[in-house]
């Protein structure tokens, strides 16, 4: 049986300790897995939740529309509640917005007993709320490379899904009346294998930790052993473990951990003298290969570029255009029901059924009782202009060619604008583009800890691909656009590329590239700003500067302050 | 079923912290910075459910307490068969997209647009009232909100002016955030109003790790015994509590230790005159705690991180922890 379908006919049988599943990426077996849940769960609630649901449907409240036509309070139950001892999925979790995970989160840390079932389509972008991973036991990867999975190959699965349903139905009502017995499986060794895995793979959640435990009890129990073996431990460590690693365990012998100065957490052997047990050589090699195999690829590779491992990228943008309903300029009052956050303007509502009281009230009879007639069409809800929330996203070139001291000043700008940025209400992004791609280092953020993580390991040197770098900065800030943000681009360059936007040398076709990525640029309407970095400003960064519609500004000795006071000037001047 | 608060394994700065801000509520709010799963909304929901109940009025919405009932805008006290009855302390978790309207409090729609009357229907600063008000995630909530928690929280009194509204109601609880500094920043200026800090991680201790799991599974098996089994440890804290809150007026301060707070805040550079007076009154309320007759600059050193190490101005460019900071000016100037 594969990883994920025995996870699943885990979480069937104790869907509240384990708390769900995270389904990462598309396919057969993914389906397989949510229909092997969708039968498990045929006789408990189970419901759908869509992304942008509202909060009086998703906790319950006044049925405003009901209670108006009606004339007495009418409640409504939230999804939250019906859903109760049953299993909620999520599909598109990538999207879900921090509100709707924060009170979903609420219900479970509260003990609502139902499982969650994240279904994420993927993508390098974006992932689920942390909230709601981070309370859910498996972590189940679909994207990509299957070969290095040990679970047998996917031509199986038309048999697998049979494979649970079919003895399903034994197991897990012995599971879920034997609930008294939890645990009785884990022993004090296994406690000590699982102590060990987490701290050689980086894990700091207790709950990781203790989802571990509880799963690797069950999948004991599951196949009627009083005992743990080796198998259940390397399931638990490549569904529960593996995924949440932050560091990879044989390099914390050669060599310490990637993650730059400071912030970080020290290596596990500083906090006390007992060095013994935290040698990764203690614990069993096949446990040690069998979690390195589960590690996903991207957690692997963001884990060697010193990047933490999946973060959100924030609180999500779906809700931020709602925003301009709660706060900011009033706008005055619009036709519309107060629900979703949007607060009822009442004078405006009064002041709309006031004309229409004596018709009302003579449609409905003589004798009718004397109050207020309030139809649904005279509520009236109160608008708010909201400024978007501006971003600033530097274009770094850390090409050979720029040198390496600019690199250090464009870090220090961005630090400096990140300690301004709560004041402004901004955030901060970082593209560097170098050799032969330019890469997002600095995802939208106002963190400046997080910021200096990532700042500290900026990579110099290299050819110069202008025309990837100015994309990747339209892009860039296209989408955020898109969520409502309002984007700044500074791109600190010399203007000279020598790498085309295919990744190959030659200084006459990038040139071109360049020049023609500058134009898409200045399609897009993004305010700009091209800060030549070079010791003797040359015209070549001026050129770019008018194809992108963007101001030029020459600033051959800035230090960080002057990078920053610069920008500061041109994007909030404007804006402000 | 709430962990035991006796049986929370390690974390004993910020077990120590809560017990400070529950001595004298008055040092203000605690922020917890730390990662996810480290036991912060445990320790905190634990500490509400170990303090023993407190006597209300019956049924008030706004748990008024018997000699404050005069000033509670349901006039609670003056209702037909008022009656107190012990209550549980309130522990209250705001919801990350929380509104102002459940925050404040807001017009009661039911009644406003079913019979035309003018209520106000309170909302979770009255359910806080002398509890707790826990915040997860504080540093992604909205910044309009978290100014009005803080200015409620420090002004003792929630005050609604808006939609013809216009009630006032005791609204004192102590405010606990926590957050993952890497997950977005709090404001300085809001972060200074918070009196005490602590960072929390799980322990990087294997033996640590593995009794939490053991007591994790213990009380899954069996809730009922394993919350018997560490009764005992958590009512000596309760009596712990009891005997400090009692003894807090009486603890002195000498000058010494006067002179020990106002150098170590010059030395470290804490902004503002806050810093100093959180560092005596928490020195003072763990005195207390201790069964101390006089603050003395062991309770100074004790408490001076978790006063303090929000407050020093951070310079940018430098890359120095402010535990770092503090730990260094305490052994300079204290040995």
């Amino acid at each position: 049986m594969s990883d994920a379908l025995l996870a699943a006919e885990l979480l069937a049988a104790a869907p509240a300790r384990l708390g769900g599943i995270w389904l990462r990426g598309q396919g057969a077996e993914r389906d397989a897995v949510l229909a092997f849940l969708t039968e498990e769960f045929s006789d408990r609630p189970l419901r759908r939740l869509p992304v942008h649901i509202d909060e009086e449907r998703l906790c319950g409240g006044i049925d405003v529309a009901s209670s108006l036509s009606a004339g007495r309070r009418i409640e409504q139950a939230g999804l939250l509640q019906e859903v109760a001892g049953g299993l909620l999925v999520v599909p598109m979790a990538e999207r879900l917005s921090g509100m709707v995970a924060g009170r979903i989160a609420q219900a479970m840390d509260a003990g609502a007993g139902f499982a969650l079932v994240l279904i994420d389509d993927g993508g390098e972008e974006e992932v689920p709320p942390v909230s709601l991973t981070e309370r859910m036991a498996f972590w189940c990867d679909f994207e990509g490379d299957r070969e290095k999975a040990p679970s047998p190959p996917p031509s199986v699965f038309p048999s697998e899904v049979e494979g649970p349903r079919a003895n399903g139905s034994a197991h897990v009502p012995r599971l879920r009346s034997g609930q008294a017995e939890v645990g009785s499986a884990v022993g004090m060794e296994d406690r000590q294998t699982l102590a060990n895995i987490t701290l050689a793979l980086g894990i700091d959640s207790a709950r990781a930790m203790l989802f571990a435990q509880s799963a690797l009890s069950l999948s004991a129990q599951i196949d009627e052993r009083d005992t743990v073996t080796d198998d259940d431990i390397q399931f638990v460590a490549r569904t529960v473990l593996g995924p949440r690693a932050t560091r990879i365990p044989q390099q914390a012998e050669d060599q310490p951990p990637p993650p730059p100065e400071g912030e970080d957490e020290p290596p596990p052997g500083d906090s006390d003298g007992d060095q013994e047990p935290h040698d990764p050589d203690q614990l069993d090699d096949l446990i040690l290969a069998a979690v390195l195999a589960s590690i996903p690829k991207d957690v692997l590779a963001r884990i060697g570029e010193g990047r933490p491992a999946r973060r959100s990228t924030g609180a999500g943008g779906a809700g931020r255009k709602r925003a301009s309903q709660l706060r900011g300029r009033p706008l005055g009052a619009r036709p519309g029901l107060p629900r979703g956050g949007a607060r009822l303007a009442l004078i405006d509502t009064l002041r709309a059924a006031v004309p229409w009281q004596e018709i009302r009230r003579q449609q409905e009879g003589m004798d009718a009782p004397k109050r207020l007639r309030i139809r649904k069409g005279d509520l009236r809800i109160h608008r708010f202009e909201d400024r978007a929330e501006a971003l600033t996203i530097f274009a770094v070139d850390a090409s050979g060619s720029s040198a390496l001291a600019r690199l250090a000043e464009a870090k220090g700008a961005v630090e400096l604008m990140l300690a301004q940025s709560y004041v402004k209400r901004a955030q901060v992004a970082l593209i560097a583009f170098r050799g032969t791609s330019a890469d997002l280092l600095l995802p939208p953020t106002r963190s400046l800890t997080r910021a200096k993580k990532v700042l500290g390991e900026l990579p110099g040197g290299g050819g110069t691909p202008l025309a990837l770098g100015l994309s990747a900065a339209s892009e860039l800030a296209e989408t955020q656009a898109a969520r409502g943000r309002t984007p700044f681009v500074a791109v600190l360059t010399d203007g000279k590329g020598n790498i085309d936007k295919n990744g190959q040398p030659g200084r006459a076709q990038a040139g071109e590239d360049a020049l023609a990525a500058a134009r898409r640029f200045a399609q897009s309407g993004t305010q700009a700003v091209v800060i030549d970095i070079s010791a003797r400003p040359q015209p070549e960064a001026a050129a770019i500067a008018a194809a992108m519609r963007a101001r030029y500004l020459a600033l051959p000795r800035a230090d960080a302050r002057g990078v920053e006071r610069a920008v500061s000037a041109l994007q909030f001047g404007k804006n402000a | 079923m709430p962990f035991p608060f006796s049986a929370i394994v390690g974390q004993d700065e910020m077990k120590r912290a809560l017990l400070i801000s529950a001595v004298d509520p008055r040092i203000g709010g605690v922020m917890v910075f730390g990662d996810r799963g480290t036991g912060k909304s445990t320790a905190a929901r634990a500490l509400s459910a170990l303090l023993p109940p407190m006597l209300a009025i019956a049924g008030c919405r706004y748990n008024c307490a018997p000699e404050e009932a005069d000033r509670c805008p349901d006039k609670c006290a003056e209702k037909r068969g008022a009656k107190t009855a012990k209550v549980p302390v309130p522990f209250v978790d705001l919801p990350l997209g929380a509104t102002e309207d459940r925050v404040l409090g807001a017009l009661d729609l039911e009644r406003a647009l079913g019979r035309g009357e003018k209520a106000f229907e309170p909302g979770l600063l009255a359910k806080a009232h002398r509890g707790y008000l826990y915040i997860d995630e504080i540093n992604l909530l909205e910044d309009h909100l978290v100014d009005l928690l803080l200015d409620v929280a420090a002004s003792g009194e929630n005050l609604v002016e808006r939609e013809g509204l216009s009630v006032r109601h005791p609204a004192r609880f102590v405010l606990i955030g926590s957050g993952n500094p890497e997950e977005g920043e709090l404001r300085p200026q809001l972060l200074d109003r918070f009196g005490l800090s602590v960072e929390v991680k799980t322990p990087q201790d294997i033996e640590q790790r593995i009794e939490i799991m053991r007591r994790c599974d213990a009380l899954e098996r069996n809730g009922a015994a394993f919350a018997a089994d560490w009764a005992e440890a958590d009512a000596k804290i309760v009596k712990r509590l009891a005997k400090g809150k009692k003894a807090l007026p009486g603890v002195a301060m000498p000058e010494s230790t006067l002179t020990d707070a106002a150098t170590l805040c010059m030395a470290v550079g804490a902004d503002g005159l806050r810093g100093e007076l959180t560092l005596m009154r928490a020195a003072r309320a763990f005195a207390a705690l201790e069964g101390a007759k006089s603050a003395e600059r062991k309770h100074l050193r004790a408490v001076a991180p978790m006063a303090l190490r929000h407050r020093l101005r951070r310079d940018v460019l430098d890359e120095t922890g402010s535990t770092v900071r503090i730990d260094r000016a305490l052994a300079e100037l204290f040995g």
